[in-house]
């Protein structure tokens, strides 16, 4: 390949600035050619080791018939075509049920916790979207749930709502008198609820973080001019604040969403490896077939089924935070 | 909003009740820390009997604390280190140059974002153990997996809030520094990145939160030796005799390093994490 020719600058002329500055760009236009692919290589390949390849290799073991015992040597696994798929969503079989269950306790969990964590962050963000005293003090206490590990709290959780001496029972029992008995929160129905709490109870700051952050680039003019013509605060919330907001409401209610949806930890730290089956939600589904069941395969072919849903969604996802054409950042 | 008497009351009650809500857990996690062994065998009360330091020191013995300790802090500061120098260099070359294939790098970083764990842990696992049978690199169990699935793990998110640093400053910056004699790589190593000081460090403390708190990978790479934190004390608190005053007194002492590092840097984190949603 040859360059294109370049007619020398005159000698007579002596150089300007700009014109040394356009010199140095071309003469590192050769270089600038792979010098963004040099930069981003690491990245790459790192993202293609750890999540493409793997994602790939998800699906494949899908299609193989993979227990404890051709797990050291997967490689030679038998191909069995599309019986995990079967076995996985028959809604009549054992796993096949308890996926369908599952999956329809994720969207209520989902739903639940996005919600409330959602309207508390609302909720928090307009008390302290305007300056006062001590209004720092609380922004940063109101996110110490979140910068706090996960585990921490979530154990924390657990030995509160111990059932013979929990904080919780203790104080529905004793202090307030409302049950004879305190309950099992860890068992049963009734640690659906916890893990909603938990969740509601870690997830709300971010809720908060990000609407706190879209309600201070409202200009106040905007409620000064409404609460002239009289509108209620119910009525500048609604017809103002929410309308304003709302780009960064649809942002934040998928990763949210996506979040919780996801979630694992939490329910892994409250249950173990094997949550309640009231309590049983997707991800520790699967990986309750995968490490505990030590059936690979059938883990392998509800992860595909999962994969499948969550590429609609961050297909949606992604054109709403980059739009055609445009960069992420503009 | 437009403060009205009636919003000034409701934001007393409103701040009162939601500050209830987060100190309470609180209240029991450093008072139970604080509790002799004979208040925590027993029904659960408000006020220690007499307050103790003892269980943080006890369960450095309890537990092999200082060792999950160790683990985790390797595991996280070299994932942090590793993780924030690859996603400078992919967030530079993504905010200053217009390459082919950009925009499906940019696409595949951001989707990978949104896939839970699970997905990944089984496969990962399978390549580790296959690595291990062929070329006999030790994955499974090692810091090394871990360091490798955490500084992955945090890329996505490192690299789209440095593009957005990185492209909200003047590129006028590196040419001029470029004028003066310094490369491409000179210009970002002595001039971009001093300037992307606030950005990088929100960053660092990002990833250092995701890797300290993981769980569920470290459920499954480590074994006995290389035990992170999270899976210590997990498997300590599911046992049937654990000693709580103890437990509290641990996670006290493992929140310190986040919580820090978290304050320190809130306000750039902040603003990294809310800009992508209010543009």
């Amino acid at each position: 390949m040859s360059a294109p020719a370049q007619t020398p600058p005159r000698i007579s002329e002596p150089l300007k600035p700009r014109d040394a500055s356009r010199a140095i760009k071309r003469s590192s236009i050769k270089r600038d050619r792979f010098f963004p692919y040099a930069l981003s290589a690491p990245a790459a390949f790192l993202e293609l080791l750890i999540h493409i390849i793997p994602m790939l290799l998800g699906v494949w073991i899908a299609f193989l018939s993979l227990t404890q015992f051709s797990i050291a040597n997967w490689v030679k696994a038998p191909f069995v075509g599309l019986q995990n798929f079967t076995t996985a969503l028959d809604p009549n079989g054992p796993i096949g049920s308890q996926f369908f269950d599952a999956l329809g306790r994720t969207f209520l969990f989902t739903f639940l916790v996005v919600a409330i964590a959602w309207s508390l962050g609302i909720f928090a963000a307009v008390l302290l979207a305007s300056k006062f005293r001590s209004n720092g003090f609380f922004r940063t206490l109101f996110l110490v749930p979140y910068a706090l590990p996960s585990y921490v709290t979530t154990i924390a959780w657990a030995f509160m709502f111990n059932q013979r001496d929990g904080m919780v029972n203790r104080f529905l029992v004793e202090d307030l008198g409302i049950l004879e008995e305190g309950p099992f929160w860890l068992l049963g129905g009734n640690s659906f609820f916890v893990m909603v709490v938990v969740a509601v109870w870690q997830f709300w700051p971010f809720a908060f973080l990000m609407l706190l952050a879209a309600l201070q680039s409202i200009p106040n003019e905007v409620y000064e001019a409404a609460s002239l013509d009289g509108a209620s605060l119910w009525k500048q919330f609604t017809r103002i604040t929410l309308p304003m907001i709302k780009h960064a409401n649809v942002v934040l209610l998928l990763m949210l969403g996506l979040w919780v949806f996801n979630q694992f930890d939490i329910p892994y730290l409250l249950f173990g490896p094997v949550s309640p089956e009231e309590a049983t939600l997707i991800s520790p589904l699967i990986y309750q077939q995968s490490f505990n069941n030590w059936n690979f395969g059938v883990g392998g072919a509800l992860s595909v089924v999962l994969l499948i849903a969550l590429l609609i969604v961050s297909a949606f996802y992604i054109r709403l935070v980059m739009p055609k054409g445009k960069s992420i950042d503009d | 909003m437009i403060e009205t008497r009636g919003f000034r009351i409701l934001r007393v009650f409103g701040l009162a009740f939601i500050t209830l809500i987060i100190v309470l857990p609180l209240y029991v996690v450093l008072t139970t820390s604080i509790k002799p062994l004979k208040d925590v065998r027993g029904a659960f009360e408000w006020i220690p009997s007499e307050i103790t330091l003892a269980p943080y020191l006890d369960i450095w013995t309890t537990v092999p604390l200082g060792k999950y300790f160790a683990n985790s802090l390797i595991v996280t500061i070299s994932a942090t280190i590793l993780s924030v120098s690859i996603a400078i260099l992919a967030a530079y070359a993504l905010s200053r140059f217009d390459f082919r294939g950009a925009r499906s790098f940019r696409l595949i970083v951001l989707s990978t974002q949104m896939f839970p764990g699970i997905l990944f842990l089984l496969p990962l696992f399978l390549i580790f153990t296959q690595l291990e049978r062929a070329v006999g690199l030790q994955l499974n169990g090692t810091y090394l997996g871990l360091i490798v699935t955490y500084m992955t793990f945090s890329l996505p998110f490192s690299i789209w809030m440095l593009t957005g640093f990185f492209a909200a400053m003047p590129k006028e910056l590196e040419e001029a520094a470029m004028v003066d004699g310094l490369g491409r790589l000179g210009a970002l190593l002595k001039v971009v990145l001093p300037v992307a000081r606030p950005g990088i460090i929100a960053v660092s403390v990002y990833c250092f939160i995701t890797s300290w708190s993981e769980v569920l990978f470290a459920s499954v790479l480590t074994n006995s030796d290389t035990r992170t934190l999270s899976i210590g004390l997990q498997a300590y608190a599911s046992q049937t005799d654990v000693y709580w005053n103890q437990m509290m007194a641990a996670s006290v002492v493992v929140s310190i390093p986040v919580l820090v590092g978290f304050l320190f840097a809130q306000r750039h984190l902040v603003a990294g994490l809310s800009s992508g949603a209010v543009k």
